[in-house]
């Protein structure tokens, strides 16, 4: 199962390229003229993006190098683990929204300490699997097309990962407990 | 509320760090922050690129609108609001195929593809219209069926069934997508008759 998964998530990108362009041709389409005018938008879209990404990986930066970020997990654990969740997978819960690195160093550290077939190792995997870097889409999505105001969206991708993680709780222990 | 949760983020830094005595840190992650999004910005200009120009072929191939038909009426139902035969369609639903066969680097650049596409049916340019809160709303929620990365990186620490969580999290995914697409749906309509001001 592990191998089928492994290969075809490696045929995927190359069978999607040679499928576009095949069929492309296929149907008289001139491919590289219309790829490389296609292309056109890379640049835009990367500058456009950039303020966007600096005020919001400056302000995580400051709430996370300072510590302030390691405070609020110390003050929220022992309020999660009196209502029944395991306070060792809080870290990666809260981080999980705002660095897709910073939470994959962090399940690996999961993994380290539990073990992968843990029962935190498994919940950890399920909360990870089942999120987004939400902020980050946020932030990159609207600042690409110069989008200042998302209305309630922000409010809506932060519920969504509150309830995604206590889903994944329930879950995992449906499965493996 | 994007404008309270940067600054909460911003004073509970400069707090933390006064109350440690470390004010430097403060200083040190603006200069982290800056140059990681600029890291970020540069990573995305070729890949976007590419991802923009095989999206142009498989426009004018009519690939786009033929995806577009095949999975119209689910598409017609998340987004009424994007007219069917508008590119803005083919591209939404070749982002969301990305995402659900977790194509990894493929997915933001069809994604802010996608967001381009219905910018321009957008009529308040700085305001995200119905169809980007939606379609924002479940990328963030995770549409990822087979969690590549994850299973790897559970092979590589020792797990004798590195797949087994590949059910809870589809389970999850499913769950956390529809309560994103309510979420969605319930908040829009509390924010446009303003029972809850701070959204």
């Amino acid at each position: 199962m592990a191998v089928a998964v492994h290969g075809l998530s490696r045929w995927a990108i190359p069978l999607l390229l040679l499928g576009v362009t095949t069929w492309g041709l296929s149907r008289k389409v001139p491919v590289y003229e219309s790829f490389v005018e296609g292309a056109k938008e890379g640049w835009q879209t990367a500058v456009r993006v950039l303020p966007y990404l600096v005020g919001m990986l400056v302000a995580i930066q400051v709430f996370q190098h300072s510590g302030a970020l390691a405070q609020l997990i110390r003050l929220l654990s022992p309020l999660v683990n009196r209502l029944g969740f395991p306070p060792e997978a809080l870290p990666l819960a809260l981080v999980r929204p705002i660095s897709g690195s910073g939470s994959l160093a962090l399940l690996a550290q999961v993994f380290e300490t539990y073990g992968a077939d843990s029962f935190i190792g498994r919940l950890a995997s399920t909360i990870m699997g089942s999120t987004e870097t939400s902020l980050y889409v946020l932030t990159v999505y609207a600042g690409a097309v110069g989008i200042k105001r998302t209305r309630h969206t922000l409010a809506t991708v932060l519920l969504t990962d509150l309830v995604a993680v206590i889903t994944a709780f329930y879950v995992t222990l449906y499965f493996f407990a | 509320m994007i404008n309270y949760i940067w600054f909460f983020m911003i004073l509970a830094g400069v707090i933390t760090a006064a109350s440690k005595g470390q004010i430097h840190l403060v200083t040190e992650g603006v200069l982290k922050g800056s140059e990681q999004a600029v890291v970020v910005a540069a990573g995305l200009i070729g890949i976007v690129s590419f991802w923009s120009g095989v999206m142009r072929i498989a426009q004018e191939g009519g690939l786009t609108r033929a995806l577009a038909r095949l999975l119209g009426p689910l598409a017609r139902r998340l987004f009424p609001k994007v007219p069917a035969e508008h590119p803005a369609m083919g591209a939404l639903l070749a982002a969301m195929s990305a995402n659900i066969l977790g194509l990894g680097n493929a997915c933001t650049p069809l994604g802010l593809k996608a967001m381009g596409q219905l910018q321009a049916l957008n009529r308040d340019k700085d305001t995200a219209s119905d169809a980007m809160c939606t379609f924002m709303a479940i990328t963030a929620s995770s549409l990822t069926v087979i969690p590549t990365t994850i299973i790897a990186l559970r092979l590589t620490h020792g797990s004798l069934v590195p797949t087994d969580i590949i059910g809870p999290i589809a389970v999850t995914t499913f769950c956390s997508t529809v309560v994103a697409l309510v979420l969605d749906a319930v908040l829009r309509r509390l924010s446009r008759r303003r029972v809850l001001p701070w959204l």
